[in-house]
């Protein structure tokens, strides 16, 4: 350790410290720009120069290494004067008109110049102009000659987002911040610059001069999107969300947010929120009390139940939702005799359900991806589908963790990859096994039974390697890889893997509460109940459905197959925040929830942490919390147990009060290896994606969102060979065909796609026709 | 062009006929004989480093930091490859003697980047020239192909073992390159924008590893060094100040061009190699180490010799040997608003102080010099460079701020005369008379 | 994009770097298409990020960090003159003087048959020849007085 004295105080910091560290380790605060703990460190504002005993000039705090006995004056007369000269250099060409700048109030440099600014200018010449930039519909470059060229922005897409999107060109004064010929800005966490940006220039386009940052309330809450857990901050004026940013959590998000996380919220102040309960009327939705509402649905679902028997309802809700509500309606439908109900709708193969050896989970802390040395991620759109998790294997990598991917299609993730083996969905068991083949040799182990055939590649031969030395490893299941139908097979792979390489094996979740909703139990059968699964429910179409927060035509791993069961129905009741759904063609009642936000409720994340959020603003119109209409709905069917005074009394039946992670997380899985598929099937398989502004209901319908290049129409992505040989050009016209489904298309080649796969987007009005995610398609010049 | 003049020549013996750059040339003045030895004799590096710290050679780059003791910088167990690079990036205005070095005598660079390869355990070396000389890069190609087809470079030199592979990269406009981080930035195929050091290159430089950067002057001394000893080559110069240096002389002088001269030697002596004031006229003032170093009126300088102690003790710098020679007919503030551009214009943009600093006292001389200037301005400026100087992240604001600095220390009057009456203390008939565009210099 | 010839020069440049860097090929990169282009569209300066693996914003950055490259059309001949103060002191501001006349330019502007641009250049590193000018990147032209001038000029017709 070493031993600095900053104003006077002792402090010490492990070798490799800066003044800054220091200073931070302190609580002594360095005026700042450029600095920030995640980037990497430039130096080049010059804001923090202090004055450190036996150098002549005066040093960057940022950037100067703490040595043993170094004395350093934040400020004295030296360090002073130069930062005030610095303030004075920043400010010549900064526009001085914080009142009309959408960053007053909440800006560093604003902030700082009351300390170190001068009380009048002594520039006299005329200020530097920089034109406005377009990137696109969630950061606004209106304002750049606001930009103090801190590079905040560049170093974070070089080294959090993986891309470089901004750059600094030209050189002199006439440095600017710009995209490539202005180009859009996409990566998936554009959002943080703005954060960044310690200054007006860049703004959040969705918010900007809409309020001042003293009129909002900030307030604690989680992102319901997907499973990371990210901890945001909501900010709310006269009772409506304004703003969201990242709230701080080393642990989870660290300081950052997705763009799904951060603009989502614009949905919420939607026009088409849902806000009186609606029941089917002579074939009409009219608008009704809710005490109307729920004796319909009460009566209804008993008339099901006691014409056909209680084995005709089926409940399904999104792994969105609440754990309180997944738990209530679980509760409600086993209290009526029925165990169909189910919160995995995208999954297909359920044949690891009953052997599991507890609560499917990462496997590890969030927190503990960078002690790895190798991590293997199987099955999924990782960048996409999990934003967060990959910029953690992104950091991981830069500092020479060993990532590899077994997945579907080629996808850019923006990390240093160690292997990746990209092969069509029926060949992933076959990889995976490839790599377990290449372990086990490694290992002089026995290579287990049924792999004789498989032959590992040079890809699968380093992943082993990778999986075989080093320290702490782990093996991730990505969306893919549960959702495909070698669901169970992989899972038994992996499991296999990870004894075999002392790896940790976890699944990384789809969404905020894919472990809340096994903690909840909102799983069919149970309690003595046979219960159908997500895709037997509609396998199997069932009298009455009741719906939870879920979109089956985008949600359901066949939608077309979904659908046509809800069609069927006699009864279709659908709690959602929202009135523009297919539900206005097939409910039969309509019950305005809130949305997150408005409701309190728990989230358990990936790696098990139970964090339950209040609600921060009051739902539109009347909508109510999921679990207060499941809670009545109970009363109105008179069940037992549906007497709960709060969200927190429901948690507290299915969590012991307080515990900060989820009991029971186990991945062990009892499950043999089923045989491999044949290499081939001698057609065409789909690969379907899950689109990250589509995945959940609440993305779909924010406005900025839906005009990033990440919504942009799906299209049929299809290999350049196959292509060839489909006699179809890039740019036509395609028919895809999965049985009576179809869709219209344009054909794209994508080399990225693995020969004879065509990759559709699920989750899309234009393809939510088709049949299942994963699985035989036809192909055809429109 | 061969040199112009010289008193006890190094450098420049044998500049002379079109082929005095080829190889064959060079060995034939003794080239490589030092490389050789070296290698023949397996001389420990050490003894090498040891030689040069002898001589006195210091960085004939600007900024005169003994060669010696930067290789010696270099971390020995350093195993991951290490980097000699060399600086030829030459933009201070007044420099262009590597130009000349490189035209007229390339091997010797050549030779001595290998030797303070061989010197600190480096395995490859970068040569960055200014993208403007364009036939003298082309030139070191042609000078590389030869030296690599005589084994002089390459894998396994002269059959020692010993390994050193050179290639040129050129710049392509932008003077803050010469910023030995910059540059490395540059190679690194990145805008030249400097890193702040610590850490140095000798820890951590050319894609990240150990590197020594030197200025092309200072390599092409190496061979001359070893070949004569280093005592001889440090009384070549002296005490402190060894050797030999390359001047530069531009401006208003009857015959400007690169001299090589013993360090300290008057400049008195210099100004008279070089023809002397043209037209006869009186010397007002000299730039006498490229336009960052700061000006030094006629009084002082004709009073100096040349080396870097007698310069520095003078107030201005020996920096690159470039002295700019100023007569009479110049006005001094149309003189320094020239160079505020110049360290405007060049300015990478990166740091606060340089990027805002520059462009103001640019126009705020440009304003003064237009007649536009406030009573004001002279202290504004001084308060300025002030809050430049060693608030940046590289030289490039000191470099800025010290002409500024000398400027208005030694001809304040002629600026406050711009300010008061709103044109220049040197009537526009005498600017004009300076003006040789028209008529040959006499 | 770039014709094969120019494709074998920057695979000689990357040639001069260790594996892993051939980012540091950028600047040789583009000077070879701009050699070919008479310019750098941002077509070609996407084409050399994508040839040597890097964001096409960061070639764009190096491209308009040094001044030598011409992000925006020239003529034939791209005359840059030193005006910086050694050059200026023997006349290298007369030459840019006499030039634009001669031409019926300033600085940064093309005469209407697209023959001649003129550019403002810094330290040429050439001041003992002064005054100084570059064609077009490659030739370095010294002691331009206005008889040699007029010859450049009559040549490059």
């Amino acid at each position: 350790m070493l031993d600095i004295e900053i104003d006077g105080k002792q402090v010490q910091v492990p070798p490799g410290s800066t003044i800054m560290d220091a200073a931070r380790a302190l609580g002594a605060y360095i005026p700042h720009f450029c600095y920030h703990k995640k980037l990497s460190i430039a130096a080049n504002c010059r804001m923090c120069l202090v004055q450190v005993e036996k150098a002549p000039k005066p040093l960057p705090a940022c950037a100067t290494p703490a040595a043993n006995g170094m004395k350093v004056f934040t400020h004295s007369e030296l360090a002073v004067k130069a930062q005030k000269g610095v303030m004075e250099f920043l400010l010549i060409n900064h526009p001085l008109d914080c009142p009309i700048c959408d960053q007053g109030g909440e800006c560093q440099l604003q902030d700082l110049s009351v300390g170190y600014g001068g009380t009048a200018s002594r520039y006299r010449e005329a200020k530097h102009v920089v034109v406005a930039k377009d990137v696109g519909p969630l950061i606004s470059m209106r304002e750049m000659s606001r930009c103090i060229h801190c590079t905040r922005c560049v170093r974070f897409g070089q080294e959090i987002a993986g891309v470089m999107e901004l750059g600094m060109a030209n050189r002199n004064v006439h440095s600017e911040i710009l995209t490539f010929v202005g180009r859009s800005v996409d990566s998936e966490l554009s959002g943080n610059m703005i954060d960044l940006c310690p200054v007006g220039a860049l703004t959040s386009k969705p918010f900007r001069y809409s309020a001042r940052s003293w009129e909002l309330s900030r307030r604690g809450s989680v992102s319901p999107h997907d499973s990371l857990g990210t901890n945001l901050i909501v900010q709310v004026k006269n009772g409506r969300v304004m703003r969201v940013l990242p709230r701080e959590n080393e642990e989870i998000n660290e300081c950052w947010i997705s763009d799904k996380d951060r603009f989502s919220y614009e949905a919420l102040n939607s026009a088409e929120r849902l806000q009186k309960p609606m029941v089917r009327v002579d074939g009409a939705l009219r608008e009704v009390e809710w005490n109307v509402a729920l004796d319909y649905v009460a009566h209804a679902l008993k008339d099901v139940a006691g014409k056909h028997g209680a084995g005709s309802l089926a409940a399904l809700a999104s792994p969105h939702s609440t754990a309180e509500e997944l738990y209530l309606l679980r509760k409600l439908m086993r209290a009526m005799g029925s165990g169909n109900v189910d919160f995995r709708p995208r999954r297909s193969d359920f044949s690891s359900d009953g052997k599991r050896a507890g609560i499917p989970w990462l496997g590890l802390r969030i927190a503990e991806i960078q002690n790895l040395s190798a991590a293997l991620v199987v099955g999924g759109f990782l960048r996409k589908d999990h934003p967060l998790f990959a910029q953690r294997l992104r950091q991981l990598a830069r500092k020479a963790g060993k990532v590899s991917v077994v997945s579907v299609t080629g996808d850019e993730s923006l990390i240093d990859l160690h292997a990746r083996i990209s092969v069509a969905p029926r060949n992933l068991a076959r990889a995976l096994a490839g790599v377990l083949k290449a372990a086990a040799t490694r290992l002089g182990a026995a290579v287990p039974a049924g792999l004789e055939t498989v032959e590992p590649c040079a890809q699968a031969q380093a992943i082993a390697e990778s999986l075989t030395t080093g320290g702490k490893k782990a093996i991730f299941l990505g969306n893919v890889a549960e959702q495909v139908d070698q669901a169970g097979q992989l899972h038994a792979l992996a499991a296999d893997l990870s004894r075999l390489t002392g790896a940790s094996l976890g699944f990384i979740g789809e969404a905020a509460n894919s472990v809340g909703g096994y903690v909840a139990g909102a799983l069919p059968g149970g309690e003595g109940l046979d219960g159908l699964n997500a895709r037997e429910m509609f396998a199997r179409p069932r009298k009455a459905y009741l719906l939870l927060g879920v979109e089956p035509e985008f949600d359901c791993a066949n939608p077309r197959e979904a659908v046509a069961a809800i069609k069927q129905a006699d009864f279709v009741a659908v709690m959602t925040p929202f009135r523009d759904g297919a539900a206005m063609d097939y409910a039969d009642a309509l019950l305005p929830l809130a949305a997150f936000t408005e409701t309190s409720g728990t989230y358990v994340n990936t790696e098990g942490r139970v964090q339950s959020v209040s609600g921060v603003c009051r739902p539109p119109g009347e909508a109510r919390p999921g679990w207060k209409v499941l809670r009545v709905l109970g009363n109105t069917l008179a069940l037992p147990g549906f007497d709960h005074e709060s969200s927190e009394a429901v948690r507290d039946e299915f969590i012991p009060a307080g515990a900060p992670f989820a009991e029971n997380l186990d991945n062990g899985v009892d499950l043999p290896l089923a045989p491999l598929p044949a290499a081939s099937a001698g057609g065409l398989e789909r690969i379907a994606d899950v689109p990250i502004h589509f995945a959940d209901a609440l993305a779909r319908r924010a406005r900025a969102l839906q005009k990033t290049r990440d919504a942009a129409e799906p299209v049929a992505r299809i290999h350049p060979e196959t292509l060839d040989r489909l006699g179809v050009a890039a740019g036509e016209r395609v028919r895809v065909r999965q049985g009576p489904g179809e869709a219209v298309l344009t054909a794209r080649a994508d080399a990225l796609v693995p020969p004879d796969c065509v990759r559709v987007a699920a989750a899309h009005a234009t393809t939510a026709s088709l049949g299942g995610m994963f699985g035989p398609i036809d192909v055809e010049r429109a | 062009m061969a040199i112009l003049g010289a008193i006890n020549p190094i450098l420049t013996v044998g500049w002379n006929g079109d082929a005095a750059w080829r190889l064959r040339d060079y060995v034939k003045r003794g080239g490589y004989g030092a490389l050789r030895k070296i290698l023949e004799e397996k001389i420990p590096a050490d003894q090498v480093i040891g030689e040069i710290k002898k001589s006195g050679l210091r960085g004939r780059g600007g900024a005169g930091f003994p060669t010696g003791l930067k290789w010696s910088f270099m971390p020995k167990d350093f195993k991951d490859g290490k980097y000699i690079v060399c600086n030829t990036d030459e933009g201070e205005p007044g420099t262009f003697k590597d130009r000349d070095i490189l035209r007229n005598n390339p091997h010797a660079v050549i030779e001595g980047m290998a030797i303070a390869a061989y010197a600190v355990g480096a395995e490859r070396g970068y040569n960055y020239i200014h993208g403007e000389i364009w036939e003298i890069y082309k030139r070191f190609e042609e000078a590389l192909d030869e030296a690599r087809e005589a084994g002089f470079i390459g894998r396994d030199i002269l059959g020692s073992g010993f390994g050193f592979e050179l290639f040129a990269h050129h710049g392509y406009g932008a003077y803050v390159c010469g910023e030995e981080s910059a540059l490395l930035e540059s190679i690194e195929g990145k805008k030249g924008q400097p890193r702040f050091k610590p850490p140095f290159p000798a820890s951590v430089g050319l894609y990240g590893k150990p590197t020594t950067i030197n200025n092309t002057e200072t390599f092409a001394a190496v061979p001359f060094v070893l070949n004569m000893g280093a005592e001889a080559y440090l009384e070549a110069g002296k005490p402190n100040n060894g050797g030999t240096k390359l001047f530069s002389v531009s401006g208003h002088v009857n015959r400007p061009g690169n001299y090589e001269l013993p360090l300290g030697t008057p400049f008195a002596t210099l100004l008279e190699m070089a023809g002397g004031v043209r037209g006869g006229r009186k010397l007002k003032a000299c730039i006498p180490g490229g336009s960052s170093a700061p000006v030094l009126p006629a009084e002082i300088i004709m009073d100096c010799t040349m080396d870097y102690d007698c310069i520095g003790k003078a107030g201005s710098m020996m920096g690159s040997g470039a002295v700019i020679v100023m007569d009479e007919t110049t006005c001094m503030v149309r003189a320094l608003e020239r160079l505020s551009y110049f360290y405007h214009e060049e300015s990478c943009g990166q740091c606060t102080p340089c990027r805002e600093g520059t462009g103001w006292m640019y126009r705020i001389v440009h304003r003064i010099e237009h007649g536009e200037g406030r009573p004001e301005d002279l202290e504004l400026l001084s308060s300025l460079t002030a809050n430049i100087m060693g608030r940046t992240v590289c030289a490039l604001g000191d470099a800025a701020a010290m002409p500024v600095q000398g400027f208005l220390k030694h001809f304040r009057d002629e600026f406050a005369y711009h300010v008061e009456h709103g044109k220049c203390l040197v009537p526009p008939e005498v600017q004009r008379a300076g003006s040789t565009f028209f008529k040959a210099a006499e | 994009m770039l014709t094969t010839e120019s494709i074998q020069k920057i695979d000689r440049e990357i040639a001069k770097y260790p594996a892993g860097q051939k980012q540091s090929a950028v600047m040789a990169a583009l000077a070879i298409a701009q050699e070919e282009l008479g310019w750098l569209p941002s077509e070609a300066i996407e084409f050399v990020a994508t040839y040597l693996g890097m964001a096409p914003i960061a070639a764009y950055e190096v491209a308009s960090f040094y001044n030598m490259y011409d992000l925006k059309p020239v003529g034939k001949y791209k005359l840059t003159v030193c005006t910086n103060l050694p050059c200026t002191l023997s006349g290298g501001g007369d030459a840019a003087g006499y030039l634009k006349e001669k031409l019926g330019i300033g600085f940064d502007e093309t005469t209407p048959d697209g023959k001649f641009t003129l550019k403002e250049g810094e330290c040429l590193g050439a001041c003992g020849d002064a005054p100084v000018m570059l064609v077009n990147n490659r030739r370095m032209c010294g002691h331009m007085r206005p008889e040699e001038i007029d010859k450049l000029l009559e040549e490059l017709e």
